[in-house]
């Protein structure tokens, strides 16, 4: 593959905690504009991927808890119970840590299959709770789990540009 | 500038990633039940709430700034036109309102007569869609009226076609509506021409209603326009709510299958009308609620609490 991000180099590069924080704040505003219609069905779950990304390359900063509160700050903005997107984060959060050090093998597009598979988990269990306290489940809501995958080489490129230092200007 | 990047070390580092996922997945569920079956977390909700309405409405503002800019830029002659055609309505409805005035006098004088309780009057009040619906499985829209304003949970949300839905949910700013049409949400209808009293149920999609338990041979026709009925107490009476469409009798099967289309345009508007009814029906005696069975236990107001 072309990417030569499964290089250790990549997984190196800094990153502050101002930086993963505010990376946070930007992916929980693009969820909450007012997506609606198609729009919504297709909206790709940002923090979601924010938090696997930060989890398989940062698993010492980002982990479990952090899910968690997150998933508390989308429940509430999302007007859905409580705990629902907590425990599907958690549970993302998890599966992120585990794949940490096999997803550094990978190239871009390996990476966006596991990644899919651990959406889809997540999504799951979103719909499983769903399913349990209301009775159905809407088969579209799985739409998200695709288009956020296929977000993920986008955004990890993105993400690595952003956190690359910058060159020194008297360089050359 | 170094960076720890040693491998993940379970134990130096207080509990395992398995402890945690475990005691964050229970705290979870237990949030979960707590909320779904008690409601006790509505309070930090609204904290939470509170402390995230800024940037909810900061996430708001582009498509809102996109639109007055093109209402600003719209032509003049486009304005004027548009001027001179409220200018006409306008005097068709005032028209149509003296004649009203003149029946509603007519009403109170022979309900007087005839003593029969006065219709309840309601204020209305409008209010901007913030959000349209948050999440695929439930649709539902967030309103900028909130208790500081005197939303109250039960109050219906109309537009100027029908019923769009009702509010469910109060923060200080904002309360969330539960649109007519949402999965299993019920409102109790009247026909108009007949009179015949029914249920309409949403079928969670946007564009489609259900009127579920009437028996095959029910006197309701394509294009019937259903109102709401007033009973129970949930929406005021004689609000358009939605039209039937298609009628399916199969002797097979005891009910009718009649679908509906809501009339309100649940999805073309920026401003809705609050109707805040003040409700005076007396307490349901207790027996007949009952007696009513499954369906008198579902007509009670959902999520309004």
């Amino acid at each position: 593959m072309k990417y030569a991000i499964s290089t250790d180099r990549e997984f190196l590069l800094p990153a502050s905690r101002r930086f993963i924080f505010a990376s946070f704040i930007v992916a929980v505003l693009l969820e909450w504009l007012p997506w609606h219609g198609w729009a919504l069905v297709v909206r790709p779950d940002f923090v979601a991927l924010l938090l696997l990304y930060w989890c398989t390359h940062k698993p010492h900063r980002v982990g479990i808890g952090i899910a968690w509160v997150l998933g508390i700050l989308v429940d509430v903005a999302d007007a859905s119970l409580f705990g629902q997107h907590a425990l599907a984060y958690s549970v993302l959060a998890f599966g992120g840590l585990v794949l940490n050090r096999r997803v550094q093998m990978f190239n871009l597009r390996e990476q966006s299959v596991h990644v899919f598979g651990l959406l889809l988990v997540s999504y799951a269990v979103y719909a499983l709770v769903h399913w349990q306290v209301r009775g159905f489940v809407v088969w579209e809501y799985f739409v998200g789990s695709l288009t956020s995958a296929l977000l993920w080489a986008p955004l990890t490129l993105l993400i690595q540009t952003l956190r690359r230092p910058r060159r020194n200007p008297n360089e050359l | 500038m170094l960076e720890d990047t040693r491998a993940l070390h379970f134990f130096n580092r207080g509990p395992s990633s398995v402890a945690r996922l475990v005691f964050f997945s229970i705290l979870s569920l237990l949030l979960l039940f707590v909320d779904a079956r008690y409601r006790y977390l509505e309070s930090t909700r609204q904290i939470i709430a509170i402390i995230i309405y800024p940037l909810q409405r900061l996430t708001a503002l582009p498509g809102e700034l996109w639109r007055d800019t093109a209402e600003y830029v719209s032509l003049q002659s486009h304005l004027v036109a548009h001027n001179e055609q409220l200018r006409l309505q306008h005097d068709a409805d005032a028209a149509r309102l003296k004649q009203f005035e003149a029946l509603l006098n007519e009403n109170a004088q022979l309900r007087a007569l005839l003593e029969v309780k006065q219709r309840v009057d309601y204020t209305v009040r409008g209010a901007h869609i913030v959000y349209l619906e948050r999440d695929v499985f439930k649709r539902k829209l967030l309103v900028d009226i909130g208790e500081k304003a005197g939303a109250l949970a039960g109050q219906a949300v109309v537009d100027n076609q029908g019923v769009v839905g009702q509010i469910t949910r109060t923060f200080p700013w904002l309360s969330e509506v539960t649109l007519v049409t949402d999965k299993d949400n019920v409102v109790p209808v009247q026909v108009v021409r007949n009179g015949l009293r029914a249920a309409v149920f949403g079928s969670g999609n946007i564009g489609e209603m259900e009127l579920r338990y009437q028996p095959v041979g029910v006197d309701i026709e394509v294009g019937d326009e259903l109102v709401t009925s007033g009973l129970d107490g949930t929406y005021p009476a004689a609000l358009p709510v939605a039209k039937v469409v298609r009628i399916e009798r199969d002797p097979a099967y005891p009910f009718a299958q009649i679908v509906c289309v809501p009339l309100a345009g649940v999805d073309r508007h920026r401003t809705l009308l609050v109707v805040a009814a003040e409700s005076s029906l007396p307490p349901r005696p207790q027996e007949e609620a009952a007696m009513d069975g499954p369906r008198g236990k579902r007509m009670v107001r959902r999520g309004a609490r």
